[in-house]
């Protein structure tokens, strides 16, 4: 701290607490209550980035979420860097390290800025323009770019962080705690309101708690002072909930908003530890103020963008509430009456004043004469057309403005300064109004979109709505937060308001320069580097709309959305095109208001949390056998059992093998199944599969094929009847739910009359599956009084057994074409039943297997998988499954589809078997078939839907659909891969046991 | 994120239900007697309109039941909630 840049403030910088931090590798020193912008800037630094297309040096511009330069990484930890961090907004702590990351290779030094000198060369749509063609470079000019824009670098290690979700409930939300949301807040209490006020501040009480002006006063008393009593009150009130630093990011339909807490970023490192570093606010509110504020817009002129160049209320806030000057030889710049007051601030602080720079003719106003009064120098009718300095401004030069405002007269003048501090007039921060669906009209007085209509419960207030003056800023909040509220009297009606009124107003969107436009450089969007010559070259080039403008000039698409760019942008359109800005609209303004962490955006979903997942009761037993698992759905199903360093294939092979020559076991536990009861149950099942269903006798199963209304196969499994009006649907894994929720909706909407419930008990059964040559006589060991006679109990059959006290359900069915039996237990015994069955089958070979088998036996046998070997565009009939579908039922869900010009047609594709020329060849699931490979463009016929090595055949099967492919058995086709082609010849899809002995045993 | 009042729970959070897209469109009882044109009528067209518009919601992760939903489809207001049988209201 060389230069003498810090006052003396003890309000809201504690000096007694240094702390150090680290810019750029250097250590430097600040205070607890600082901004890291208001520490860099009492250590004289305000070159913080480079601009990103033209890399022009850039400094701290704002003291707020607007500020489009001082956009810093954040900790240098893998884990824990954060990029694209404004200064202005974080808490200085000790221990902060922090880099600039638009420059490379350094700040001082970048190459980049060579694009500065190259600018002719870099107009609005040059990326676009420049870097489509051709489209294969793409990926090297992304590299280049990507690398010289330096948008910061992501965190490479899992965030360690911790982030947490809350639901909040109110009847008043308040956004934004300035004077017009804690006057709005106290009057919703005193109405007995629950409130909620959010402020993203450290400390409520907005710009009026540092303001130190004689001129505003609240009932006799200086504002700020008013205002810190009444915050003390507002702290203690019951009925008002305050959360700071929480912004406010995305409001919604419905009054439902979302907003971000930090609770740990303005502390140092050491003491986060175990703290919840931010948290998202689910918040319904009944009724929501926005009291948002607004912001100060910068001026257009030529060369605005150089470090020391900032908005005049930032630096007020500097060294009113941080206690810092930004320089020492200050110029002001304005359009209007509110940079008087920092010409005010810098006098109190005896921080050096050269002159006031004001482009309206004269001003009378109280605050005015008052700076007159001080003998400060007001260059009336002025306008800055220049300006010096490259790392830091030195300089202004300074012109006369003719009558019309559209160029300059007379001498120029030149002024020293190494800061500048310039007004444009404010913008009420509408962005959240507009998110919620909002609809804005333009206010000619002050140049400003103001809120209008709303289909939400919802009031805007304070500035953010339009009122500058602190008069108008409190009699208004009052006035309608009482008619929103439908409150006849409140506690403020009596309020004395006394503040300097503007009598003078004057706004040119574009100032004028000696120079013609083509030889400035008077910047917009100081993130995106676009100028006011980008926008007059889209308008010139043809586009219109002002998205269009907006997105061909990349103006406003930074991370600040453009909160300091989008007026001037539309002024300077308008003007060009000889458009009422009303008229224009605006650009959109979308969720987040500011940027969100992904943590917070997650909160405790990672890990193990991001999604459920379900486990069966043999889940244990699985895992302490070895097995991988396979993601189904949320289930974790037995995928297949390695031994000794098998692989998946060997594994698969042994598995199959054992089942087909002894016994396999298998967890069928996650098959939905679905319990359905009721008078009507026969008659559902008749409406809802296309079998017939009216002839099962009780104790008997039967496999149904469920269809979409469009006639494509949607689920299938089998069914047993249990009792009269008591049956067990099983459905696929994959498809329980959506099967349930669809026959649930045909009881409820279409068939109201049948007499029929339903209830899901996939997870309070387990089913172990039985299956090979040698299953009955395990079955046997276990259900020793059971008779398993063909006679008594024959394939598709069911048997209710017990075996001690748990009842059984055994079913005689078969996946797999082996004889099998699966038994069903209440879940809580599944584990039991299994080790039974492992126990029972020890002597025997059991083998337990997973998926990977179970589709290998299946395929060998030419059963389908629903979802693997269909895919919702395949009826029965492609399915080759013609015999499932009833002649004789009127009515079926998907019946009427069938025989659409579209499901008859003959050349659709339908589902076939495939061998490989090579019985070693293992088709590639997915693999196209084509076949004529030199004809291009090449047809492709269909593609293979299910592939195996099948160790009883001794060779690859596989599954496909393939156009017409019923008429093309025995016809040689050709699978090309990316390295060989493989030669096919269409067969059966049965590819084993033909006779379907084997289910006998 | 809308709130949603169940005719049988009362207002619960969007996320709880889903859209079964337009209401009032009950399956043919004949099918049979129908021609591909007019069973296609039934199977695919929907109406897309900017305004109220007639459709079926579930209370899935709720009590389950289906009912109908008069939304504004430009602003997401909901004008009439009704239960399923019951005639559109006329609005
Ligand atoms: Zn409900």
């Amino acid at each position: 701290m060389s230069k003498n840049l810090r006052i003396n403030n003890k309000q809201f910088v504690d000096e007694t607490r240094k702390l150090s931090f680290i810019f750029n590798g250097k250590k430097l020193y600040g205070y607890k209550g600082d901004s890291l912008a208001s520490a860099l800037l009492s250590n004289d630094i305000h070159l913080v980035g480079r601009s990103f297309k033209y890399h022009r040096p850039r400094g701290i511009m704002t003291s707020g979420s607007e500020e489009p330069n001082a956009i810093l990484q954040i900790g240098n930890d893998d884990a824990l860097t954060e990029p694209n961090v404004r200064a202005t907004e974080i808490e200085l702590y000790n221990g902060l390290v922090c880099n600039s990351q638009n420059c490379w290779p350094s700040v001082k030094f970048d190459i980049g800025g060579i694009n500065n000198f190259l600018s002719p060369l870099l107009p609005a749509g040059f990326y676009y323009k420049t870097f489509m063609w051709p489209a294969s470079f793409w990926e090297k000019y992304e590299y280049f770019i990507r690398k010289s824009a330096g948008l910061g670098k992501s965190p490479i290690k899992q965030d360690p962080d911790m982030y947490d979700h809350r639901y909040l409930h109110c009847d008043i939300l308040i956004v934004g705690g300035g004077v017009s949301g804690l006057i709005a807040a106290k009057i919703a209490s005193d109405d007995n309101k629950k409130v909620l006020l959010l402020e993203d501040k450290e400390l409520l009480g907005g710009s009026l708690i540092y303001d130190d002006s004689d001129i505003s006063k609240i009932d006799n008393q200086k504002s700020s002072e008013w205002l810190r009593k009444f915050i003390d009150n507002i702290k203690k009130d019951k009925n008002i909930i305050i959360k700071t630093r929480t912004s406010l990011a995305a409001y919604h339909n419905y009054n439902f908003l979302l907003a971000r807490q930090n609770l740990t970023d303005h502390l140092s490192v050491n003491e986060r530890n175990n703290k919840i570093r931010q948290r998202l606010y689910k918040i319904r509110a009944k009724k929501v103020i926005i009291s948002t504020g607004a912001i100060e817009r910068p001026q257009v002129f030529h060369n605005n963008d150089r470090p020391g160049i900032m908005l005049a209320s930032a630096v007020k806030k500097y060294i009113d509430y941080y206690g810092v000057r930004c320089g020492l030889e200050n110029v002001i710049f304005t359009n209007n009456d509110s940079a008087y007051e920092t010409a005010l601030s810098l006098h109190k602080s005896g921080t050096k004043l050269n002159a006031i720079i004001d482009i309206r003719d004269n001003s009378s106003s109280e605050i005015v004469n008052q700076v007159k009064n001080l003998g400060i120098q007001i260059y009336w009718n002025h306008t800055i057309v220049d300006t010096k300095g490259y790392k830091r401004i030195n300089k202004v030069t300074v012109m006369r403005l003719n009558d019309k405002g559209n160029d300059v007269i007379g001498k120029k003048i030149e002024l020293n300064c190494d800061c500048l501090a310039i007004s444009g007039g404010w913008t009420p921060m509408v962005h959240l109004f507009t998110q919620s669906g909002g609809k804005l009209k333009f206010d000619n007085k002050d140049n400003i979109f103001v809120p209008d209509k709303t289909n939400l419960d919802q009031l805007s207030i304070g500035s953010a709505k339009g009122d500058f003056e602190l008069d108008d800023v409190l009699k208004n909040s009052i006035k309608y937060t009482k008619k929103f509220l439908n409150i006849e009297n409140s506690n403020f009606d009596k309020i004395d308001v006394k503040c300097s009124k503007e009598k003078e107003k004057k706004n040119i969107w574009l100032l004028p320069s000696d120079r013609p436009l083509s030889k400035t450089k008077p910047f917009l969007d100081y993130q995106n580097d676009s100028t006011a010559k980008d926008i007059k070259l889209a308008l010139r080039e043809g586009f219109k709309s002002i998205e269009h403008v907006k997105r061909y000039t990349t103006t406003g698409m930074g991370t600040d959305q453009g909160k300091l760019a989008n007026m001037h942008a539309l002024g300077i359109v308008a003007d060009t095109t000889n458009t009422n800005m009303g008229d224009l609209g605006t650009t959109t303004f979308r969720p987040p208001y500011t940027p969100l962490t992904f943590g917070t955006i997650v909160g405790r979903n990672v890990g193990q949390f991001f999604d459920i997942f379900r486990k069966t009761p043999m889940h244990e037993w699985h895992v302490d056998n070895n097995v991988k698992f396979e993601n189904v759905g949320q289930w974790k199903r037995a995928w297949y059992y390695p031994k000794d360093g098998e692989t998946m294939h060997d594994a698969v092979q042994r598995e199959s093998k054992a089942a087909r020559e002894s016994s396999g076991i298998l967890d069928a536990s996650t098959l939905g199944k679905i319990d359905i009861q009721g008078t009507d149950a026969n008659e559902f099942l008749n409406r809802v599969y296309t079998n017939a269903w009216s002839k099962l006798q009780i104790g008997k199963c039967r496999y149904g094929l469920m269809l979409n209304e469009d006639g494509m196969v949607y689920d299938d499994g089998v069914t047993t009847r249990l009792g009269e009006n008591h049956y067990l649907m099983t459905t696929t894994t994959g498809g329980a739910a959506n099967v349930m929720s669809k026959l649930e909706d045909y009881l409820q909407t279409e068939w109201p009359e049948l007499d029929v419930f339903l209830t899901s008990v996939t997870d309070h059964y387990a089913t172990a599956s039985v299956c090979g040559p040698n299953a009955k006589k395990i079955i046997n060991k276990i259900f020793k009084d059971l008779d398993l006679s063909d006679e008594s109990f024959p394939h598709m059959s069911f048997k209710e057994v017990k075996l001690g006290d748990i009842n059984c359900r055994v079913m005689r069915i078969s996946f797999t074409g082996e004889l099998s039996y699966e038994i069903n237990v209440e879940a809580s015994y599944g584990k039991h039943i299994w080790e039974k069955c492992i126990e029972a089958g020890k002597e025997f070979n059991i083998t337990p297997y997973g998926t990977e088998t179970m589709h290998l036996l299946r395929a060998e046998k030419g059963f389908i998988i629903v979802g693997q070997d269909t895919d919702g565009t395949m009826t029965p009939v492609d399915l080759q499954m013609d015999w499932i579908i009833s002649k004789k039922k009127y009515d079926f869900i998907g019946k009427r589809s069938l025989y659409r010009s579209d499901t008859i047609r003959e050349d659709r594709k339908q589902l076939v078997g495939l061998l490989t020329d090579d019985p070693n060849e293992i088709l590639e699931e997915g693999a196209q078939i084509v076949k004529d490979e030199n004809k291009k463009p090449i047809d492709m016929l269909g593609h293979v839907t299910s592939s195996y090595f099948s160790p009883t055949l001794k060779k690859s099967i596989a599954l496909a659909v393939l156009k017409e492919g019923k008429q093309l058995k025995g016809q040689k086709l050709l699978v090309p891969m990316i390295d060989k082609t493989i030669k096919v010849t269409v067969s059966d899809t049965i590819f084993l046991d033909k006779e379907n002995e084997r289910i006998n045993g | 994120m809308f709130l949603i009042n169940c005719p049988y729970c009362g207002e619960r959070d969007q996320s709880e239900f889903v859209s079964g897209g337009e209401a009032h469109i009950a399956r043919p009882k004949q099918p049979t007697e129908l021609n591909d044109d007019q069973w296609a009528e039934f199977l695919f067209m929907r109406k897309n309109i900017k305004g109220v518009q007639f459709e079926r919601w579930n209370h899935v992760h709720g009590c389950r039941k289906w009912f109908n939903v008069a939304r504004d489809t430009s602003n997401d207001k909901i004008e009439k909630i009704y239960k399923m049988g019951e005639q559109p209201p006329k609005l």
